[in-house]
C-alpha cells in the first residue's frame, strides 16, 4: 500500500517536472492572428514506421495546391527529394515550419534537392492556410483522399488520422537516406536537415 | 515511510507554489516596466561588439549596451510577418546609422524566438540583417517576455545611472522605418 503510494507520488512529481521543464514550440507568428487551433501537448510519436533508410521510397501521386499532380518518381534521376509531412493545417508548429523552409531555399538548391510538403488536409484548406505563409517556392501536396494513404504507406499516419511531423530525404536513385519522425510538439532543427542533405554529396 | 511521504508532499506543494507564481513573469513587457533579466552572449564578431559598445567574452544584459535607447525585435526565422518586415527593419537600422545626431544613442538588436544559431544565421544571411541577432533556441527569453507573438518590438530607455525602463512596446504592425523611428524618438524623449 505504502509502496504504491510512493510510486504514485514519484510519478506525479515526474509529470509535474516534465510539464514545467519541457519547452513547447508554439506557432508564434502574428501572421496567423488568432487562427491557430491550440492542440496542447500530444503524444510525441503515434505510429510505426513502415520504411527505413536504404530502402526504395514508395512512389505516390498527389494533387498539389497549384493544381497539377506531383509524383515522387518524376524526380528520379533528376533531384534529391525532401518530403516534409506536417500534421495539420492551422495548428501550432506546422504553421511555422514551412515559412522557415521558404527562406531556406538555398539549402535545398545547393544540394540539388526539391522539397515536397504534405499534409492530410484537403486542397481548399491547404490553399487558405499556405496563403498566410507568403509565396511558397515548393509544392504543397494533399494526402486527403484516400485519407492519409501516403502517410500510411510510409508509416507516419497517427491513430487520429493526422500525420507525424516527419522528414524523409530521398536521393536521386529513389533511396531513402534520412528519416526524422520528430516529436510532433517540436519543430525539427533546420541544421539537422541541412546536415542530412550535405551527406548526400558523400 | 511516513516521513518520506510528508517530505514528498512538501516538495510537490513547494513546486506547485513556484509554478503558480510564475505567471507574474509571463506577461508581455509593457511601457513603464523593466525588462525581464535576459542574458545574452557577447558577440564574437568584433563589428557587432563595437556596435553594442561591449568588450570581452561571456554574457551581458541589455541595459549594459552603450546607448541611450535599445530597440529589441523579437522575431523568428519561421515567422512570415517577420520575414515581410525584415527589409523595413534593416532600413530602420540604416536611418539611425546614417544620422550623426542619433547614431550613438539608439541601437537595434533581434532575439530569435525558438531559433538555433544556425536558424538565426539563415535569417541574417537571407535578409542581410546588419544588426546583431541572438538565438533563443529553447524559448527561454520568449517565455520570460510573456510568449509574445512575433514580430514584437520593445523600446528600452537606459538611464545614466544604469537603470532602465520600457518606453514603448508593440506587437507587429510595423509602420515602416521612418514612422517607427519617430515613435522611438518621441517615446524615449530623444526628440
Amino acid at each position: 500500500m505504502e509502496k504504491k503510494n510512493l510510486s504514485i507520488l514519484i510519478l506525479a512529481i515526474g509529470i509535474l517536472l516534465v510539464l514545467v521543464a519541457v519547452p513547447i514550440a508554439f506557432a508564434i507568428s502574428d501572421a496567423y492572428k488568432g487562427n491557430i487551433y491550440q492542440m496542447g501537448t500530444l503524444k510525441p510519436v503515434d505510429s510505426v514506421l513502415k520504411v527505413k533508410t536504404g530502402q526504395t521510397a514508395p512512389d505516390f501521386v498527389l494533387p498539389s495546391v497549384s493544381g497539377e499532380k506531383v509524383s515522387l518518381n518524376q524526380f528520379r534521376g533528376k533531384k534529391n527529394v525532401v518530403i516534409s509531412f506536417v500534421p495539420a493545417a492551422w495548428t501550432p508548429v506546422c504553421s511555422d515550419q514551412w515559412p522557415g523552409y521558404n527562406i531556406a531555399k538555398d539549402i535545398f538548391t545547393q544540394n540539388d534537392a526539391i522539397l515536397l510538403g504534405i499534409t492530410v488536409d484537403n486542397i481548399p484548406t491547404l490553399f487558405a492556410w499556405t496563403n498566410q505563409m507568403g509565396q511558397l517556392w515548393f509544392p504543397v501536396l494533399s494526402d486527403f483522399w484516400p485519407h492519409g494513404a501516403v502517410a500510411q504507406r510510409y508509416g507516419v499516419l497517427r491513430s487520429n488520422g493526422v500525420s507525424e511531423r516527419a522528414l524523409f530525404v530521398i536521393d536521386k536513385k529513389g533511396i531513402i537516406r534520412y528519416i526524422d519522425v520528430h516529436d510532433i510538439n517540436k519543430r525539427p532543427p533546420l541544421e539537422d536537415l541541412a546536415g542530412a542533405l550535405e551527406k548526400l554529396k558523400k | 515511510m511516513k516521513k518520506l511521504l510528508l517530505c514528498l508532499i512538501s516538495i510537490i506543494l513547494l513546486f506547485s507554489i513556484l509554478v503558480l507564481s510564475a505567471p507574474a513573469t509571463n506577461k508581455p513587457p509593457e511601457k513603464g516596466e523593466q525588462l525581464p533579466v535576459i542574458n545574452l552572449p557577447i558577440p564574437k564578431n568584433s563589428d557587432e561588439r563595437n556596435y553594442l559598445g561591449l568588450s570581452g567574452t561571456g554574457l551581458f544584459k541589455i541595459p549594459q549596451i552603450k546607448s541611450k535607447v535599445v530597440i529589441i525585435e523579437i522575431f523568428s526565422m519561421y515567422c512570415p510577418y517577420c520575414q515581410k518586415d525584415a527589409p523595413g527593419v534593416n532600413e530602420l537600422y540604416r536611418l539611425i546609422e546614417n544620422n550623426a545626431d542619433i547614431k550613438d544613442k539608439i541601437k537595434l538588436i533581434g532575439l530569435g524566438a525558438g531559433n538555433s544559431s544556425y536558424e538565426v544565421g539563415v535569417y541574417k544571411n537571407n535578409y542581410s540583417v546588419p544588426f546583431p541577432l541572438f538565438p533563443d533556441k529553447d524559448f527561454e527569453i520568449h517565455k520570460a517576455c510573456g510568449e509574445v507573438r512575433t514580430p514584437y518590438f520593445i523600446v528600452v530607455k537606459i538611464n545614466e545611472d544604469g537603470t532602465h525602463q520600457i518606453v514603448h512596446s508593440q506587437l507587429g504592425n510595423y509602420p515602416g522605418a521612418q514612422p517607427f523611428l519617430e515613435i522611438v524618438l518621441k517615446a524615449s524623449g530623444i526628440k
